[in-house]
């Protein structure tokens, strides 16, 4: 089914400027390869080299956070939102 | 309740006015101190707001001077004020909007000597920090000393806002249980290279005054367990669920955190490259 993934700014690069894609994915270790697919470079910046989400990177489904749900193998269902969650730091600059 | 001078009454109608904020509520702020890292571009809207609003101490630590490349967003400084220390320029600004506001300045960086023994005399901690290594140091110090922490941070045209106060609520997750650890070097961005939008610090800087008041004032719903975000390119805010991570480092059960922890600065922007 389609999903769409909302990308924070910092990643748009991968994205040709995109806020928003559509990828067709059953569950969300899926969704991340198949966002890879689509615009290389994703998966390094979500995933460290185990494959495993990082721990500066939240991913949402909805308004829940994958790590407490099923991680990478929490079911996507038609109509959910995914959106990545970057820390970000800046304040004073 | 404080014995409101007239030009104090006038002043503050617009909130005594306001049955969740009365005479009761105004006193309280003329009562609370808060505690704010950063005079930049959150420390900026932060600063005024709470000045106009009457909190009555403000402490503000900043260890940089103004440079005209902060004038596109931090705007408690301006021109003339280029080359002083941010936290003096806060201070006169902050005098001439209420002279009822006291202001204690630390200019100097806030570390792992220091961060406890000054955020022990505040009510209430406001992160504007541009540094992932001070926002761990600030929110371990904030839970170790049982203070709620207003956090806030932007990049580019995101912005986050959150509350911690784990030590009054249990279901109240920390900042670790969002983020863990800082990221390694050299895998988000962090600095100042990275570039901002100017009025994006207002959008951010302003809800965290507006949560810091509520919660000195006691009333409506707090963010804590809720991670507010906004995308201003696609103007839209959103709130996301932020739970309390039961492994958490340094509030859940299985704690191993014990004392304050000082990590590198990180300086590079490869995440967004």
């Amino acid at each position: 089914m389609t999903i769409q993934v909302r990308i924070p700014t910092p990643l748009r690069r991968l994205t040709d400027g995109a806020d928003e894609v559509s990828i067709e994915a059953e569950n969300v270790g899926a969704l991340i390869d198949n966002l890879e697919a689509a615009h290389a470079g994703m998966k390094d910046r979500l995933c460290d080299d185990k494959g495993d989400i990082r721990r500066f990177v939240n991913v949402y489904v909805n308004d829940e956070d994958v790590r407490f749900l099923k991680g990478k193998s929490t079911i996507l269902k038609e109509g959910d939102e995914v959106s990545i969650v970057p820390a970000i730091a800046g304040g004073a600059l | 309740m404080i014995d409101f001078t007239e030009e104090q009454i006038e002043r503050y109608s617009r909130h005594i006015i306001l049955p969740e904020v009365g005479g009761e509520g105004q006193s309280k702020l003329l009562e609370a101190k808060v505690f704010m890292i950063g005079a930049g571009g959150l420390g900026s809207p932060i600063a005024l707001y709470l000045a106009a609003a009457g909190v009555g101490t403000i402490g503000i630590a900043d260890a940089d001077v103004v440079d005209m490349s902060n004038l596109q967003r931090q705007i408690i400084h301006d021109n003339e004020r280029v080359g002083v220390m941010k936290v003096e320029s806060a201070k006169q600004s902050i005098e001439k909007l209420n002279p009822d506001v006291v202001v204690k300045t630390y200019p100097y960086r806030i570390d792992a000597d220091n961060v406890r023994e000054i955020i022990r005399e505040y009510d209430l901690v406001i992160d504007g920090c541009d540094n992932f290594p001070t926002r761990f140091l600030v929110n371990d110090a904030c839970y170790m000393e049982k203070k709620t922490l207003i956090s806030g941070a932007m990049f580019r045209f995101d912005g986050q806002v959150t509350t911690f106060k784990p030590h009054e609520d249990k279901e109240g997750p920390c900042y670790r249980c969002l983020y863990p650890e800082p990221p390694p070097n050299g895998l988000v961005p962090s600095c100042s290279e990275a570039g901002i939008l100017g009025a994006l610090a207002g959008a951010v800087g302003t809800i965290q005054s507006v949560e810091a008041v509520k919660e000195i004032l006691g009333i409506g719903q707090s963010l804590s367990g809720k991670l507010m975000t906004f995308d201003a390119l696609r103007m839209e805010w959103k709130k996301l669920r932020l739970r309390k991570d039961p492994a958490c480092a340094l509030c859940s059960d299985q704690r191993t955190i014990f004392d304050l922890v000082t990590y590198e600065q990180a300086c590079e922007l490869p995440f967004g490259k």
